[in-house]
């Protein structure tokens, strides 16, 4: 489904991704694991059409099409969804508002019938309350006044509704207790299933105790250095990005 | 009597002459601000004399306006009703600057009379500084005199002015709360064509008393709006202020509050929406005279096509008035890069225990905003549309009373659509 070939990409000339090749097959959760300044948000960023990011080389496929070549709204009609590592604030936007604006955009380009606001609502507080985030979060201004912690899960609610094929988390565990930890794995896990995948960057191997990958790939000077199964995230932990470089050196 | 044809200080002038012995009031006064509109003339209208008060504001189109006063009123009273919001709020109504029973609604909680009936002018407001106030000084004909007793709470009022024939009015109005006393003054400025609006406010606020002033400045298009307000605020006393700039071809509204007492709080907010070659001057200064006074301020602009947008903020701390507490934002989004904000804060402060900041910001819109609504489907245009939505959203929630905050929401609406159209 998600096909990237040595994909390169630069930040006002500083080149960050540097020939990039994995392939997300459909239905499968992969983890991409890396230090910091490894490129792995670059990779969120480039993959969800963020502007201010160059590409200088290879290509992505996405269910067949070049990706590359869509704006971030087509990208995210097409069924890509980015959780940020930083969500944004939008103060004056009111959270459901914003929410049914973008299925509803979703779905008109999608040439499905658009939700009202009575079957919207029916919907979200029912993903709310699966999420056990209170429904006083859909009246708040988008992220506005939200802690570390509901800000992801916020995220999470947003995946929830807008039913993604490719979900990719920006260390959506980042910052996140134990309980918060569960109920953003616990939202990804319930959307797994043969229409859904997930690219998965988190710095940490404790997120994936709970949303078990499929494949780990490790990140490390713009290039996929290795991959394996769910074991690799415990050795990482026990040797440290560090010795791994070492024996990959 | 004829229609006379005014353009230029002179012709303000010749007006005043041919009306003057029927004016309500003390002649000296006016005199004595006549002669003050002669020296300082309009600002910006002769080459020469432009004040530093009056930096990016040219009042030159005024001067060449010929603003007739009709002899006979050339439009009726019957449309009003349809552009004043709030059918069941008590109401005081001026048409072309006179008070006109027919279509208010005087509300029995307050004390109101008319200025025409006393024409008594406060100390608070300066002829000899400010040449509007002159103009407004030797012009006046009515006003609301507005008075609430102590520890009344005389609720929510419509002060409205309509222009309706082609003319210059130069309303005088003065509002007195008593000590505890409160008040919601919702402002309504609106017309038709061309024509200028120049009213003065005298403001007294009394101990412990809060006056919530809201005012929204809706001119027709081709109008000239030009009003300066002077508050007094006692000991620990409010004065709550939203103002709401949308017509006119050129707005300055200019407030001059004073903190008299300990503890007086003012918030002088606010928002411009300008489009096309609007120009909008929002002038405010607010002078500490006590301690542990509170003064607080942002002011937001949206500025489309070729408008210009200024904002002027000063803030006086005088020596006795330590702990003060003064803050001050201005924030543009220019929609347009023909559009254009000037801001100048200013802050003169001779206590040494203060807290005083002031900032401004222009831009464009947040691209990381932007972004973040375009990676969830939601098309370009259609996210721009969003987040100024939002900044404006955003600007009245300064305004807490519901009722009055609604009136401003469909005007930023109807301007919304214009500019969306």
């Amino acid at each position: 489904m998600l096909e990237i070939r040595g994909l390169s990409a630069a930040i006002e000339d500083k080149p960050i991704l540097q020939g990039i090749d994995l392939t997300v097959p459909q239905g499968e959760v992969h983890a991409i694991m890396g230090p910091n300044g490894s490129g792995k948000s670059t990779l969120a960023y480039v993959l969800s059409g963020r502007e201010d990011y160059a590409v200088t080389g290879g290509s992505v496929t996405f269910e067949g099409s070049d990706l590359l070549a869509m704006s971030p709204e087509e990208r995210a009609v097409a069924g890509i969804f980015l959780a940020f590592q930083a969500p944004i604030e939008l103060p004056g936007v009111g959270n459901a508002n914003f929410l049914r604006t973008a299925l509803n955009a979703q779905r008109r380009a999608r040439g499905e019938s658009e939700l009202d606001a009575v079957q919207f609502l029916r919907m979200a507080r029912a993903e709310t309350k699966r999420l056990a985030m209170p429904e006083e979060m859909l009246r708040r201004n988008v992220n506005v006044g939200f802690s570390g912690g509901e800000k992801k899960r916020n995220e999470v609610l947003q995946m929830a509704i807008l039913r993604p094929r490719l979900a990719i988390l920006d260390e959506t565990d980042s910052g996140l207790d134990i309980d918060a930890l569960k109920v953003v794995a616990e939202g990804v896990n319930a959307l797994r299933g043969p229409e859904f995948s997930a690219l998965v960057i988190t710095h940490h191997q404790r997120l994936l105790d709970h949303l078990v990958p499929t494949r780990v790939h490790v990140l490390a000077g713009g290039r996929i250095v290795r991959s394996g199964g769910p074991e690799l995230a415990h050795e990482l932990e026990a040797k440290g990005y560090a010795g791994m470089a070492a024996e990959v050196a | 009597m004829t229609a006379i044809a005014q353009s230029g200080v002179a012709g303000f002038l010749a007006r005043y002459a041919a009306m003057r012995d029927r004016l309500p009031g003390d002649l000296h006064q006016r005199d004595a601000a006549a002669d003050a509109f002669r020296r300082a003339g309009l600002p910006g209208a002769a080459a020469g004399r432009r004040s530093e008060a009056w930096k990016y504001t040219s009042l030159r189109p005024v001067a060449d306006a010929t603003l007739l006063r009709p002899a006979t009123p050339v439009a009726g009273t019957g449309t009003l009703q349809d552009r004043i919001p709030l059918a069941d709020v008590p109401r005081i109504v001026f048409v072309d600057g006179e008070f006109h029973p027919e279509v208010s609604v005087v509300p029995t909680a307050l004390s109101f009379t008319r200025f025409a009936d006393r024409a008594e002018f406060d100390a608070l407001a300066q002829p000899d500084s400010e040449p509007l106030v002159a103009l407004n000084t030797m012009l006046a004909e009515d006003g609301a005199v507005l008075s609430v007793a102590a520890g009344v709470d005389a609720g929510l009022l419509l002060l409205v002015n309509t222009a309706i024939n082609h003319s210059s009015v130069h309303p005088r109005h003065a509002i007195q709360l008593g000590q505890g006393a409160r008040l919601t003054l919702l402002e309504l400025s609106v017309g038709d064509d061309s024509y200028l609006h120049n009213p003065v406010f005298e403001i007294r606020v009394g101990p412990g008393a809060v006056l919530t002033h809201v005012r929204l400045q809706d001119e027709s298009p081709e109008a000239f709006h030009l009003s300066t307000v002077y508050v007094d605020v006692a000991e620990n006393a409010t004065y709550d202020s939203f103002g709401l700039n949308i017509g006119a071809r050129i707005a300055r509204t200019e407030a001059h509050v004073r903190l008299g007492g300990p503890k007086a709080i003012a918030h002088l907010n606010g928002a411009q929406l300008l489009a096309d070659t609007q120009h909008a001057d929002f002038t405010t200064v607010v002078r500490h005279d006590a301690p542990s006074c509170v003064s607080r301020q942002t002011v937001k602009n949206v500025l489309a096509g070729r408008s210009q947008g200024v904002f002027q903020g000063r803030i006086e701390v005088a020596r006795a008035a330590q702990k003060t507490d003064g803050y001050q934002m201005n924030q543009a989004l220019l929609l347009s890069p023909d559009a254009e904000i000037d801001t100048k804060p200013e802050l003169e402060i001779f206590a040494d225990d203060v807290k005083c900041s002031h900032g401004a910001t222009v831009g464009e819109l947040d691209a990381d905003q932007l972004f973040y609504l375009r990676s969830r489907g939601i098309p370009d245009s259609e996210a721009r549309a969003i987040l100024v939505r939002a900044f404006l959203t955003e600007a009245l929630e300064a305004v807490s009373d519901e009722t009055v905050r609604g009136v401003l929401e469909a005007a930023v609406a109807r301007w919304w659509e214009r500019q969306a159209a």
